[in-house]
């Protein structure tokens, strides 16, 4: 459950890193391919070598989807309802995938925030990002 | 037992000998009663754990976040004998402390989380998959006399 103050500080952290959403999405996608090297077989049609277009363009996409919930938290399941489509019918990535992916951006945020990464910051963005996860993951059956 | 490449071995010393085990260590427990407030179930004798500030604040958390990361010093300097160092703590967490070890591994995401904001791009990916699998192995050393 977020409260009204966790909603207000995902969207303010969001909006400050709408101008670096390559940068964050594809560290996270990068660091998710070192330690689970299963999840590099969701990606053997791209190149995903460190600051290929393929991850920068990709990580891109991924934050400002990311970004784009965080500023109506309440209207998820509105605003991800195309991206739920995708992700059942066509992509089918296993669910499991989303938490390690998120566990990977939180510690993106981290070494990209430092010290403002705080553990408030942390709860809020680890709930935020596990009730994304859940949103998407809605129509696979 | 777990294979450590040398590179491997290399990253997780390196960590530990540039780490602050002293501000780390309280901060990563901290920070784990935090984001998961359900792991305060096992500290209720250490006081004011009642908001965030409290928490960060609490001198008995400040006191075993220490404890706990000079206990995994003992891992950093017994890597190939994981299983043999942390028997004790294991018997100690299972039988006395009763704590579910599905705790252990949000402990260690902490830790990581607090690692990586003090080195910050100095915590690469490959660094990273080094720290999480020593922190899988002590805690699947932990989780070992469990029955």
């Amino acid at each position: 459950m977020l409260s009204k103050k966790e909603k207000e500080l995902i969207a303010d952290i969001w909006e400050s890193l709408t101008p670096v959403a390559e940068d964050i999405g594809a560290d996270a996608l990068l660091r998710m391919f070192a330690s689970y090297p299963g999840t590099k077989t969701y990606f053997s049609h791209l190149d995903i070598s460190p600051r290929s277009a393929h991850l920068l363009s990709h990580g891109k996409k991924i934050v400002l989807a990311i970004a784009e919930g965080a500023q109506d938290i309440g209207q998820l399941t509105v605003t991800l309802a195309p991206l739920q489509t995708l992700h059942a019918y066509q992509l089918r990535i296993d669910p499991t995938n989303f938490k390690l992916f998120s566990h990977c951006m939180l510690v993106a945020l981290a070494c990209h925030m430092g010290e403002d990464f705080t553990p408030v910051a942390h709860a809020a963005m680890d709930k935020y990002l596990s009730a994304f996860a859940a949103v998407l993951s809605e129509k696979y059956r | 037992m777990v294979e450590w490449t040398e590179c491997e071995r290399a990253t997780i010393k390196d960590i530990f000998a540039k780490l602050d085990y002293d501000s780390v260590g309280p901060a990563a427990l901290s920070r784990c009663l935090v984001v998961y407030p359900w792991t305060q179930r096992y500290f209720s004798k250490f006081g004011n754990l009642y908001n965030a500030a409290a928490i960060m604040g609490n001198p008995n958390v400040a006191k075993h976040g220490k404890i706990i990361l000079h206990d995994l010093e003992r891992g950093v300097k017994n890597m190939d004998n994981l299983k043999e160092t942390y028997a004790d703590l294991s018997v100690l967490h299972s039988e006395k402390l009763h704590v579910d070890p599905d705790n252990f591994k949000l402990i260690s995401d902490c830790l990581t989380i607090v690692v990586a904001s003090r080195m910050g791009k100095a915590f690469t990916g490959e660094v990273q998959a080094a720290l999480q699998k020593f922190l899988a192995a002590v805690v699947s050393a932990l989780g070992r006399q469990y029955h």
